[in-house]
């Protein structure tokens, strides 16, 4: 667990109430299979390689808009996400590339997309802060701070007003939960005890404000109590930890228990491209690059003997082809043609509209 | 046709469709056990059940948006908000989130979506009761905005909302509510959307109104046909699809052109259509396009004030009779 104030004299950094966990450096039991868990290992690497590519990229001109990454949240993302089965939603926010990757959109189609070409995931409409896919029930990433809460409270009540077996995750960084969407929506599914498990991706930073200069009580998994939903606060830099949260969550919410998680993690660069991140000193970087979510995970596959250096190496050859043809196929998709300027705007309009 | 209320034409609609398709439900603020702020959904609990008929809190964003996260998918969700009024704490979600997934996701999904509400003044509601703010919705790309101003169109074009896959803002009005009126019989009555109605034919000048001001304006038109005056009156029954070839081809014969809403006159519906008249009939009018609006003000309290504010059939006549040279 992420020790918290009472535990551990706060440092004098400006999040002290939040540190690096080292208590998870410990054994871990696995009840998965090597390749499940090697192809965990392998989502986390592909998102921070692509996102990597997405930075070069973005300094060279391919990408425009604003573009945020999801460097040092690979763990919450893969241990959220990688449990749901393929009938569960995912309605996400603008740092989502890492997010539609874990749920298995192809790469060079997200790629596409943050390129502006017709065969992006939004067909070249959306750009990086809105990627959808309908195939694998990715609702989404969407631009208004906290204006996904309301539509996960949807999706959760669509499942249960269809009678469906499917969770709803809504996914969701720390500072969006200070608005007030997010109150009618948690109210809304504690009262109605819908399927929806909400993860805070906690960086600890809303662009360059803290968390504790945001909340009123920065314990933020306590608030599930006031929604009548499951509320826990969690080591987001381990997947593992992260995984079996989500599997205890999805478990209540089969049941009619909601859950609200606090998942610590850390975002190593700023909050978008453009952001130098100056709010915050390199010495704190540093302390949570340390605890990296990957090579903690390696280090534990290794020690469990789930996976060799053999192993690993192929994973990162097998990642930087896939990320060296995303490029290339959104390279070569073309831009959208400006005839269809109008396509998908309203479904069967009049003529005269 | 059976004569019923506006009111009983909603409810009817509602229930219809609910009946054909078990995909549509409603939500709201006391819609249920209340039976509807305004009665529009009263009955429908006991019918369909609380899984179908959802009281919520009070919380119109929340309920934009559920509905929005609902339709996509795949259920029709009609949501009650009790008036106008509160739709604007709940705008970001209909304005940012439903308009604009279908576009902005590249048709990945649809959002068939209703909300209904009730715009404009009654009884000395005064200030943060009486708001004509359906033209905020109109602007915006990806929505359609509907206002249908008597029983059969009340029903008819609510049916036909409810099975399109567009995000819909459905304006009622609450002084149209106990209104009367023929309905045609029968799960068929269907309206399409986007088709303006000529209630009143006539030469001299087009009368161009929707919701509540269009059997207001039908009234003065009959004052009007005692002077001399034949307006045709044209009901909009929507502002987004707007079916302005209807208007021009009225305006091309009357060569005379008048805007009557409640709301207020500057960035109001009025500019919009007279800016079309103007692009596509030009050389065709003989006078300015004029228009007849409430008054740019919060809306006051006290009968006086509130009388002053809001448009009267004498505006109306006066300004139709000034434009065809009357007087």
């Amino acid at each position: 667990m992420v020790q918290g104030a009472e535990t551990q004299k706060a440092s004098e950094s400006a999040v002290g109430r939040f540190q690096p966990s080292t208590t998870s450096n410990q054994p871990v039991e696995f009840h998965e299979s090597k390749e499940e868990l090697q192809e965990m290992l392998h989502t986390m690497i592909l998102i921070r390689q692509f996102e990597d590519k997405v930075y070069e990229m973005y300094t060279r001109g391919r990408i425009g808009g604003y573009c945020h990454m999801n460097h040092g949240e690979e763990a919450t993302i893969v241990g959220s996400i990688h449990p749901l089965r393929p009938q569960d939603w995912v309605v996400s926010y603008y740092r989502e590339h890492g997010h539609i990757i874990a749920r298995g959109s192809e790469p060079r189609r997200v790629m596409a997309e943050l390129f502006g070409r017709q065969d992006g995931v939004s067909r070249g409409r959306g750009g990086s802060m809105h990627l959808f896919d309908a195939k694998r029930h990715f609702m989404g990433g969407y631009g208004i701070v906290a204006g996904n809460f309301p539509l996960a409270l949807g999706t959760g009540f669509s499942s249960k007003y269809r009678k469906a077996d499917e969770i709803t995750l809504c996914l969701t960084g720390e500072g969006a939960t200070a608005n007030g969407a997010f109150h009618e929506s948690m109210n809304m599914i504690g009262l109605w005890h819908l399927p929806v498990i909400t993860l805070i991706v906690n960086n600890l930073y809303g662009m360059g404000t803290t968390v504790e200069r945001s909340q009123a009580n920065p314990e933020l998994s306590k608030r599930g109590e006031m929604y009548a939903m499951h509320g826990i606060k969690i080591d987001g830099m381990d997947v593992m930890q992260v995984k079996r949260a989500m599997e205890d969550c999805m478990r209540r919410a089969s049941e009619g228990e909601p859950s609200l998680v606090d998942a610590i993690t850390y975002r190593y660069r700023g909050h978008s491209v453009a952001d130098p991140a100056r709010y915050r000193t390199q010495e704190e970087v540093q302390s949570w690059r340390d605890q990296d979510p990957i090579e903690r995970f390696y280090r534990q596959l290794l020690e469990a003997g789930m996976i060799t250096e053999e192993d690993r190496k192929s994973i990162d050859a097998r990642v930087e082809a896939e990320v060296q043809e995303a490029v290339e196929f959104a390279e070569n998709s073309p831009q959208p043609d400006p005839a269809g300027l109008l396509d998908f705007l309203y479904v069967d309009p009049p003529p005269n509209v | 046709m059976a004569v019923i209320t506006y009111r009983q034409a909603l409810n009817d609609a509602l229930r219809e469709e609910m009946s054909r398709d078990p995909d549509v439900f409603c939500l709201g603020e006391e819609i249920g056990i209340f039976g509807g702020s305004y009665k529009v959904t009263e009955g429908l609990l006991k019918e369909f059940g609380p899984e179908r008929i959802v009281d919520t809190p009070i919380a119109e964003l929340g309920i934009i948006g559920l509905a929005t996260g609902a339709a996509m998918t795949g259920l029709r969700p009609v949501a009650e908000i009790m008036t106008i009024n509160f739709i604007i704490v709940g705008m970001d979600q209909l304005v940012n989130n439903a308009a604009k997934i279908p576009y902005m996701f590249g048709g990945e999904t649809r959002v068939p979506l209703v909300v209904r509400t009730p715009s404009g003044a009654s009884h000395q509601l005064t200030a943060q009761h009486s708001q004509v703010l359906e033209v905020w919705f109109a602007y915006v790309p990806g929505m359609y905005v509907v206002a249908p101003s008597n029983p059969a169109d009340a029903k008819g074009l609510l049916k036909t909302c409810i099975r399109d896959d567009n995000p819909i803002l459905f304006v009622e009005n609450v002084l149209l509510y106990n209104e009367k009126g023929e309905v045609p019989e029968g799960n068929d009555h269907l309206v399409p959307l986007g088709k303006a109605d000529v209630k009143r034919e006539g030469d001299d000048l087009t009368i161009v109104a929707y919701s509540r001001m269009v059997p207001f304006v039908l009234q003065a038109a009959d004052k009007l046909a005692e002077e001399g005056v034949n307006a045709e009156v044209i009901d909009l029954r929507s502002l987004r699809p707007l079916d302005i070839d209807t208007i021009i081809e009225s305006v091309k014969k009357t060569n005379h052109a008048l805007i009557v809403h409640e709301g207020w006159k500057k960035y109001g519906a009025g500019a919009e259509i007279t800016a079309q008249i103007q692009e596509y009939a030009f050389d065709y009018l003989d006078h300015p396009v004029q228009r007849v609006t409430g008054v740019e003000v919060p809306l006051p309290y006290a009968n006086s004030l509130e009388k002053e504010a809001l448009p009267r059939q004498q505006d109306v006549i006066d300004a139709a009779s000034a434009i065809v040279g009357k007087r």
